[in-house]
């Protein structure tokens, strides 16, 4: 049985207000998962519970037997929103992703070959070879987030949260992001990323966690991406259109 | 080189050279957590805030070296912490609350300082002097390099992280809260050991200035590090010598050499420098020009 991510019964507040209510799901490693939703049902504040970012106020969420939330574990990568970060920073490529090995390192440990080692895979799985040097405010916008990918990788994390990854990507970035993604789902880690663009969501994931404050569904996207889940979670049937036009064609 | 060593043949210019190298690193190698964490503002306004808890000492104890770091410290703490506090429980900002506090404990400083013990003058404390130094001011500021450096070296790592995406750093259990805090005691410690070479309103000037500069030239942080310390001593000693030949005070003249390098740098860079930024774009026009016509 592959590891999984347990979910039980979880609330979380953000500034106070509860935004995820007594949510259970347990999703394999292994897969890349949407997290679905309208503004404000929640998916941020999901990513930063199980990031360890904000208090747990009932429930638990569960990692290989390892309870999360009391103590940060370097088996979970967050990857913030594009924005929140200052791309002017003196740093390239490299160093970003050999930021992904300190939590490893420590204070004193110096930086040896296995550590090189972790980097140049991590730079390989993300394509990022040829960009290593850059400073990163000269990267593209899919570049910028394989590049977090990869110090991910190189943190040598099992379970990705990516916050709205695929935000202001245009289609080959889109393509290249998503090819990062489901190389780091067949080499068996777990991805969850949160999506606003209902239409990409079947080429892009193969599974999806549907939120509106309190869980929907959650499963194969085959199976759980249908236009009812939608309605019941953006309760109007402002998607209604998208999805027909899937079921014409399926 | 007989010009460049005669002015130190006087006592107290040979200290002034040991206060300038000391505070000079010190202020450089930390400067690079300032810029890159955009503390700057912050910081004037913690030089601002040294000026009440200077008097404060200066009125109580008198003018020990301990003394004057300890009231520098409390009141800087107290407009840092006062401006959070004020933030979080109204809808003023952050940057307001924090000017709001430093500008009036800055007035209140200057409102005391009279009552101050006989030689003190606002002057001094304003724009220091650094042939004055004397024995204590030199241990103190050896011994604030010490506890600078060493905290920053040893804490590389988890500070680095922070400043870079402290939501990440959290979410690997860097102490985020704790490590910030830090890096505010230590721009304090390090106003106070520059306080005696260029006074309260200049430190800032030595503590952003040759960070900014190597900012603009290196897209390594570690460069930025240690070539802001080393540019912030050569800044200083260079300053220093000016000051005695051109007969100025030696805070001006050290702010006006490092500020003379950041124009340089800012002109002249060879990636960021507007200069080169200009010609190198129109540089790369005629390049895909010549790509289009060869297709």
């Amino acid at each position: 049985m592959n590891h999984q991510l347990v979910i039980r019964d979880l609330t979380v507040s953000y500034s106070r207000i509860p935004a995820v209510h007594h949510l259970s799901a347990s999703i394999h490693c292994g897969s890349c998962v949407a997290l679905l939703g309208p503004n404000g049902a929640g998916k941020t504040t999901l990513l930063k519970a199980i990031a360890g970012l904000l208090p747990v106020e009932t429930g638990c969420i569960r990692f290989e037997g390892h309870e999360l939330g009391d103590h940060p574990s370097r088996a979970i990568a967050y990857v913030p929103q594009r924005e929140a970060v200052d791309w002017d920073f003196p740093i390239t490529v490299r160093g970003l992703v050999e930021m992904g090995r300190y939590p490893a390192l420590g204070n004193w440990a110096s930086f040896g070959s296995k550590d090189r080692e972790a980097v140049e895979e991590a730079l390989h799985v993300c394509d990022l070879e040829d960009l290593a040097d850059r400073q990163i405010s000269a990267l593209s916008g899919g570049q910028q987030q394989r590049s977090f990918l990869a110090r991910a990788w190189a943190q040598r994390a099992e379970i990705y949260l990516l916050d709205e990854p695929f935000t202001g990507l245009d289609r080959n970035a889109t393509e290249a992001f998503a090819a990062a993604m489901r190389r780091l789902r067949d080499a068996g880690k777990l991805v969850i990323a949160s999506h606003h663009d209902l239409k990409s969501v079947e080429a892009l994931f193969d599974q999806i966690l549907l939120l509106n404050g309190e869980l929907v569904v959650c499963g194969p996207t085959a199976e759980a991406f249908t236009p009812e889940n939608l309605d019941r979670a953006y309760g109007m049937h402002i998607f209604s259109g998208h999805a027909h036009h899937h079921h014409d064609h399926a | 080189m007989n010009w460049l060593l005669e002015p130190f043949q006087y006592e107290f210019m040979q200290r002034a050279l040991l206060a300038c190298v000391l505070v000079g690193f010190t202020n450089g190698f930390l400067g690079a957590f300032v810029v890159v964490r955009r503390l700057a503002l912050m910081a004037d306004a913690l030089s601002h805030s040294l000026l009440p808890g200077l008097a404060l000492a200066a009125i109580v104890v008198g003018l020990s070296p301990a003394g004057l770091l300890l009231g520098g410290l409390l009141a800087a703490v107290f407009v840092a912490l006062g401006g959070h506090l004020i933030s979080r429980s109204s809808r003023v900002k952050e940057e307001t609350a924090i000017a709001a506090l430093y500008i009036v404990a800055f007035a209140f400083g200057i409102a005391i300082i009279k009552y101050a013990g006989v030689k003190v003058s606002l002057d001094h404390f304003l724009f220091g002097n650094i042939l004055g130094v004397g024995d204590s001011d030199l241990w103190t500021s050896y011994a604030i390099t010490c506890a600078v450096l060493l905290l920053l070296v040893a804490l590389q790592r988890p500070l680095l992280l922070t400043i870079f995406e402290s939501s990440v750093a959290k979410a690997l259990g860097v102490p985020v809260g704790l490590l910030l805090g830090m890096l505010i005691l230590l721009i304090v410690l390090a106003m106070v050991s520059s306080l005696q070479a260029v006074g309260v309103l200049l430190s800032l000037g030595l503590l952003i200035l040759p960070a900014a500069t190597i900012y603009l030239l290196s897209d390594s942080f570690d460069t930025m590090l240690w070539g802001g310390a080393a540019l912030g001593t050569v800044g200083s000693v260079a300053g220093l010598l000016l000051s005695f030949w051109a007969n100025i005070p030696s805070g001006p003249a050290i702010v006006l050499i490092l500020g003379a390098l950041f124009l340089a740098a800012y002109l002249f860079g060879p990636r960021y420098g507007v200069l080169s930024r200009y010609f190198k774009r129109r540089h790369l026009h005629e390049e895909s020009l010549e790509r289009w016509e060869k297709k």
